[in-house]
């Protein structure tokens, strides 16, 4: 269960709205279900009367304010831990005005995976919590009770940091930087065979099915014209006719986001294929604190990202394979 | 697939040199007779750092058995520090390829000065019989171009 | 109508893949996908692939033909292949409707032979939903889940699994099962299909109509303030469309392979940037315009151009997958809402 409630949320916003602070809210529309709540911005205090706030708040809201600062006035926005990374490195890249946006930070115990609960529980319409146990409502086969850790996903397993990095209010009580078990995968992925760790991701990246939405969602992509969109690219493809344009769209995908990436999770989120999209990610984010020292993307405004960066000792490239590999 | 006179298989390498250095450390190659295979295709560009990561890819897709890019020695770039750029691109680039399961040997980075002739044969012949090892490329290739 | 033991399928299938390639739904770490029965595969108990079956028809990709080039010569190749038969178990009722919406597509004059030569040899066994989900509106588009159409109908018990013909086709297929199965009355299943009628009544989206959708609301929707709002968080990805079991928007490319050309096909969707290049461009330049086009053709023009059938199953693919979850339920609520509004 959230520390912070929905009721909480709507008096801030209402509050905000009425003191002229700010002409707009991005928050979460109520949808046909519990778990399908779509971003939505709010306008008035009548709007706010679909305003929801639940467990399944996962949408990362930072990337919206790219488009939603062009439109005068100041816009409310709510983010949990995870989201001020990428509002700061979006800052950091000059992509929003930050005059234009009213961050208020909340805090966060991880939001639920609707699809584990449905692999676990069956097909449901009411998640209900009651402190660390969830009362899930099947359609036929009655109420289910469970462990809520059982429901999150591996990003909220594997949080980071339970600290806002960047806000103008905090709601609640500011947490940690957590000392997180995020590269276990990865370094599991190193141990194996380079036979092995080909198969595993040849069957991964295999189920691709180039909807976009890991590109889409992310707050690191925010290019007008993606390369792998633009027909004079010589990469552009709508569908991976071929094995290698999985591989390709996929190494490029994370390259391009390299010391960038806040590890928010949101393209293993939203992949249709369940493809684990952030070992890319975090392979990427490990290389860069083993070979040019401990960065946390968004940690901070301004900071040089490590690829935009060098130092007259760095690592030669033929070493860098079995450095990566050396485990912390 | 091509084979040399010893039956050994012939890798097709494509090198990406800088135009400042490593393109005439090749010249210079060409005129003390030190010889390399010609399976070595060179591309110019203006500056090993112009070479993007897909730049790499599309070669392994087009056919590549091998990629070595070759710029200035660091500290020598005749842009100040393109080539520091290039090394921690690749050096990122590389470690990912190994850890999707590409083998790292195909890929290389080398300094090589204008006047290290000697050197870029002896890399070019040294990456040529390692890739040669490893024969056919067959993990980043797309079936489509093959012949 | 005919049943055979649940515990004698793998008999069934071993039977049916012994001369045609059979296709199910298994589980997979990317949730149930169809994938050819060997030996050991198990049947997913999962009520929906996360692709749809459209993939046996009018696959993701598909090469058109191929040009070779060697000095100043081009030879043309026919890449096409004869399909062999193929038999796909599983399908769900709104599925199988999908290859009605795809059929009017791809098989009016002039057909297009490559889709038309995979759906002659293929052969469909629907499946009854025993269990729908939250998700399914199927009913909305006048489908009952407890018949599905296709070549064969079959319905699970909690032990057995009756087969039920439904074409010429599907007769001739059963009767070459007939070793294995065993004849039984022709309303065996109809205690299943009651339960199944009855639990589509329970579902949360029973209600929702298409009543005020149709061929002549283009003057009533078009201009629709309400898409503002309904597309603002769309991302833009492809990942309702491509998951869609009636999605059939294609591009044609032309792949340089060094040494000729591959021309092949590949789904497009109305949600990309770069859908529809033509020599001025997108038409649709805004995501407001992409997201319209999406609805208005499910809902609007194609209904128009077929007789009023709307290009929508209810499969509740795009509900469960959308990453914003904005999906048809919403956009016609909000439509139907705005228009009696105001």
């Amino acid at each position: 269960m959230q520390e912070i409630t929905r009721d909480q949320l709507l008096r801030k916003a209402k509050e905000l709205l009425q003191n002229g602070t700010v002409d707009r809210v991005m928050g979460w529309k109520k949808g046909e279900f519990d778990y399908d709540l779509t971003p939505a911005v709010f306008k008035t205090e009548g709007d706010l009367s679909e305003f929801v706030y639940s467990d399944f708040c996962g949408a990362n809201f930072s990337k919206y304010l790219v488009s939603e600062t062009r439109a005068d006035g100041k816009v409310l926005v709510f983010l949990k831990p995870c989201d001020t990374y990428s509002f700061n490195q979006l800052l950091t890249e000059h992509r929003f005005d930050r005059e234009k946006v009213y961050a208020v930070g909340i805090p966060c115990d991880g939001m639920l995976d609707a699809s584990k609960i449905r692999a676990a529980a069956g097909d449901f319409t009411t998640v209900t919590a009651h402190g660390d146990k969830l009362i899930v409502k099947t359609l036929f086969d009655g109420e289910v009770e469970a462990d809520r850790n059982a429901f999150l996903p591996d990003r909220c397993v594997n949080c980071k940091s339970k600290k806002h990095v960047c806000y103008d209010e905090l709601l609640g009580t500011d947490g940690e930087v957590l000392d997180s078990h995020r590269f276990d995968e990865v370094e599991k992925l190193e141990s194996m065979t380079a036979d092995e760790r080909f198969a595993f991701w040849q069957g991964e990246l295999s189920r691709c099915i180039r909807c976009n939405a890991c590109r889409d969602v992310c707050p690191a992509c925010t290019c007008e014209k993606c390369v792998f969109d633009n027909p004079k690219s010589g990469v552009e493809n709508k569908a991976a006719a071929d094995s290698f344009e999985e591989k390709m769209f996929h190494i490029i995908r994370a390259f391009h986001v390299a010391g960038r990436c806040t590890d928010c999770g949101e393209c293993s989120r939203v992949c249709p294929q369940h493809i684990p999209l952030h070992p890319l990610n975090r392979k990427f984010i490990k290389d860069i604190n083993t070979f040019y020292g401990a960065y946390q993307a968004g940690e901070e405004v301004g900071t040089r990202a490590p690829l935009t960066n060098y130092s007259k000792t760095d690592i030669e490239p033929k070493d860098a394979a079995e450095r990566g590999k050396t485990h912390a | 697939m091509p084979l040399n006179e010893n039956g050994e298989y012939r890798p097709l390498i494509v090198a990406f040199c800088c135009n400042w250095c490593s393109y005439a450390g090749a010249d210079l190659a060409g005129n003390n007779r030190l010889s390399y295979p010609a399976d070595v295709k060179i591309i110019r560009v203006p500056c090993s750092c112009r070479v993007n990561p897909t730049f790499v890819l599309r070669a392994f897709q087009r056919g590549a058995d091998g990629v070595i890019l070759c710029g200035c020695h660091p500290g020598d770039c005749h842009y100040t520090s393109g080539n520091y750029y290039t090394r921690r691109r690749m050096a990122l680039l590389f470690s990912m390829l190994d850890y999707l399961g590409i083998e790292k040997e195909r890929t290389r980075v080398e300094w090589v000065s204008a006047a290290e002739g000697a050197k870029f044969a002896s890399t070019m012949n040294d990456f040529c019989k390692t890739v040669a090892a490893l024969g056919e490329s067959k993990r980043l290739e797309d079936l489509r171009c093959k012949k | 109508m005919r049943k055979i033991a649940r515990e004698r399928l793998d008999e069934l299938f071993a039977k049916i893949a012994a001369d045609k390639t059979l296709y199910l739904p298994v589980d997979t770490d990317g949730g149930a996908q169809f994938l050819p029965w060997k030996e050991g595969t198990a049947l997913s108990s999962a009520l929906h692939t996360v692709r749809s079956p459209k993939d046996f028809f009018f696959p993701q990709t598909e090469n058109l033909m191929a040009f070779r080039r060697e000095g100043k010569k081009i030879e043309l190749i026919d890449v096409r292949k004869e399909q062999e038969d193929f038999v796909v178990f599983g399908v769900r009722a709104c599925d199988v409707r999908a290859f009605d919406v795809l059929d009017n597509v791809f098989l009016k004059e002039p057909a297009d032979t490559y889709y038309q030569n995979r759906r002659q040899h293929g052969i469909i066994l629907s499946l009854g939903c025993g269990k729908p989900a939250e998700t399914c509106f199927c009913s909305t588009f006048g489908i009952d889940p407890a018949e599905p159409k296709g070549d064969v109908a079959c319905f699970f018990s909690d032990d057995e699994l009756f087969l039920e013909p439904v074409t010429e086709k599907g007769k001739a297929f059963l009767a070459s099962l007939d070793g294995l199965t065993e004849a039984c009355a022709e309303n065996a299943a109809d205690a299943l299909k009651a339960q199944t009628r009855e639990r589509m009544k329970q579902l949360p989206l029973a209600d929702l109509t298409t009543d005020a959708f149709g061929g002549d609301k283009t003057e009533t929707y078009f201009r629709s303030p309400a898409w503002a709002e309904l597309s603002r968080s769309c991302l833009g990805c492809g990942t309702c469309t491509f998951v869609c079991p009636t999605c059939q928007c294609y591009d044609i490319k032309d792949f340089d392979t060094g040494h000729g050309v591959s021309r092949y096909r590949c789904w497009d969707s109305c949600m990309y940037s770069e859908f529809t290049k033509m020599s001025a461009g997108q038409p649709r330049l805004t995501q407001l315009e992409r997201f319209r086009q999406r609805f208005m053709h499910k809902l609007v023009y194609y209904p128009a151009n077929n007789d009023g059938m709307f290009s929508c199953v209810g499969c509740g693919r795009c509900l469960a997958k959308c990453p914003i979850h904005m999906n048809i339920v919403k956009v016609m609520k909000t439509l139907v809402k705005e228009a009696q509004g105001e």
